[in-house]
């Protein structure tokens, strides 16, 4: 198995998760963006670039923050920041992709979907992740996927990279660190 | 998913006061509480965050604002709520403080708000049960929320605390809330000055806290500060008349419509309720457009959201 993709392979995952998107999706109606803060909202705004180049151009954007809703704070370690969500697009009756760049055990996404509920219900929810990990404690399966790599062993961490955060655009697998 | 970038920089279980809070723990809270006030900008004006935790304000003093608005934050973070005051309980029995909070807190409660009227209640109870302790004003000691509530505002207002000239005004010896605001806006880079009659303004102050200034002469500050932060004249607290009469009071202490007319044109003006509207402040000025109380008041539960949320996390 690949331990490493750089930014050639980061842009082929992305525009093909754009590609996935347009097969599901009618370009001229409406439709919402919204990522998972951080690096799901970095995501989200590099797909709906490529939307848009493929003629969607009726796009709302918005940042999810689940900090308040998870279930799992004490085990994730050190008091994440909560930072605020931005959601002032109208989310009702309109289709909506999820966008984070690994799935893993699927309790962040149902903390995204338990938040959504307070601010809305869109038509339908898509999820959609660069990476899918294996490793599910909940039915919660992507819709749109570019790099499903099974179920992985629970001591590797998978690193998504975008330079909006991060020196260069990457992917890693590599050995997760001891934890203190 | 979601990982956590930055090393913890609360690792508070209580909020005892803000003259222990470094400058960046204080930031951090004024940020965290940023996002607090986006939830209650939604239509849903609940997160789930704080489900099956139990709060319970113990006062041992009245309180309108911050009972209220304690008791909303923790509802807004789906905690449950409870309810102690010392009259009609058994206080008057004879029971005594610690007694009282360890009986309320193997109730099974995770965060006790307490106010009451003897300065460092709040930290001998801190050392005297498990749960979380908040300080809502331990006599004349320190009012930490009320401090960063004030310190959010005023960052809202002006987009920085840093370089600011606030004035202090009125009965500063039996204020908590000059505590709180004097420890929490010179640690944030503000210029605080202290102001009010001889027999209300400890010099101590001077030495207490670096960098604060004190004068007795509020007419030669008013014209170069940014904030006039006005406090209430304290009859409960004062054992004797502390100044002649309440007439002299204002016209020498009072934010008059003649004193607001010298201040800078983009003067911020503040109280921490209750107003005695006449005697400390002018009532026009209070209601006007450059007050910022019943902001304060608003932001309030947002900072309150935040400690609440931020000492249950540790």
């Amino acid at each position: 198995m690949r331990s490493s993709y750089d930014a050639s392979d980061v842009s082929e995952f992305i525009e093909s998760l754009a590609r996935q998107v347009a097969a599901g999706f009618d370009g001229g109606k409406p439709i919402n963006v919204v990522g998972i803060r951080t690096r799901g909202e970095t995501l989200a705004e590099r797909l709906s670039l490529a939307l848009r180049g493929r003629g969607f151009n009726q796009i709302g954007r918005g940042v999810l923050d689940i900090t308040l809703y998870r279930d799992d704070l004490s085990e994730i370690g050190p008091r994440p920041m909560v930072r605020p969500t931005v959601l002032t697009i109208d989310i009702d009756r309109r289709p909506m992709i999820l966008v984070d760049d690994v799935l893993f055990t699927g309790r962040t996404v149902r903390a995204a979907l338990h938040a959504l509920s307070d601010y809305g219900r869109p038509s339908v929810i898509r999820l959609l992740t660069l990476v899918d990990r294996g490793g599910r404690e909940l039915p919660i399966a992507a819709d749109f996927c570019s790099l499903r790599l099974g179920d992985l062993s629970r001591d590797l961490k998978v690193k998504v990279q975008f330079t909006e955060n991060d020196p260069h655009d990457a992917i890693t697998i590599e050995p997760r660190k001891p934890t203190a | 998913m979601t990982q956590p970038t930055e090393r913890p920089v609360w690792t508070r279980r209580h909020l005892l006061g803000l003259e222990n809070l470094s400058e960046a723990e204080l930031r951090f809270v004024l940020e965290t509480a940023d996002s607090f006030k986006e939830v209650s900008t939604r239509s849903i004006k609940k997160v789930p965050a704080l489900r099956g935790r139990v709060m319970v304000n113990a006062f041992w003093e009245d309180s309108t604002r911050t009972r209220m608005s304690f008791s909303l934050a923790a509802q807004r973070l789906s905690a449950d709520v409870i309810d102690f005051s010392e009259k009609g309980s058994s206080v008057s029995k004879g029971e005594t403080l610690i007694d009282t909070a360890r009986n309320i807190e193997a109730m099974g409660v995770d965060i006790m708000v307490i106010r009451h009227p003897a300065a460092g209640s709040a930290e001998l109870l801190a050392r005297s049960v498990k749960c979380s302790v908040i300080n809502a004003g331990d006599g004349a000691h320190e009012h930490p929320t009320q401090g960063l509530l004030d310190l959010y505002t005023i960052r809202e207002r002006f987009g920085k605390i840093k370089g600011l000239k606030v004035v202090i005004v009125g009965d500063i010896a039996n204020s908590r809330v000059v505590r709180s605001n004097m420890w929490g806006l010179s640690k944030l880079g503000a210029e605080v000055i202290l102001c009010g009659p001889a027999t209300l303004l400890p010099r101590a102050f001077e030495t207490i806290c670096p960098g604060v200034r004190v004068t007795n002469d509020l007419d030669s500050v008013i014209g170069e500060v940014d904030v006039v932060y006005m406090l209430r004249v304290q009859n409960e607290r004062m054992k004797t008349a502390q100044f002649p009469t309440v007439r002299e009071f204002t016209r020498l202490y009072g934010l008059t419509w003649d004193r607001f007319q010298r201040c800078k044109k983009d003067v911020f003006v503040m109280h921490p309720g209750p107003m005695n509207r006449g005697v400390e402040i002018q009532s026009d000025i209070a209601d006007g457009p450059q007050s910022g109380i019943l902001t304060q008041v608003t932001n309030g539960l947002a900072v309150r959201m935040a400690v609440l949320y931020l000492v249950t996390q540790c």
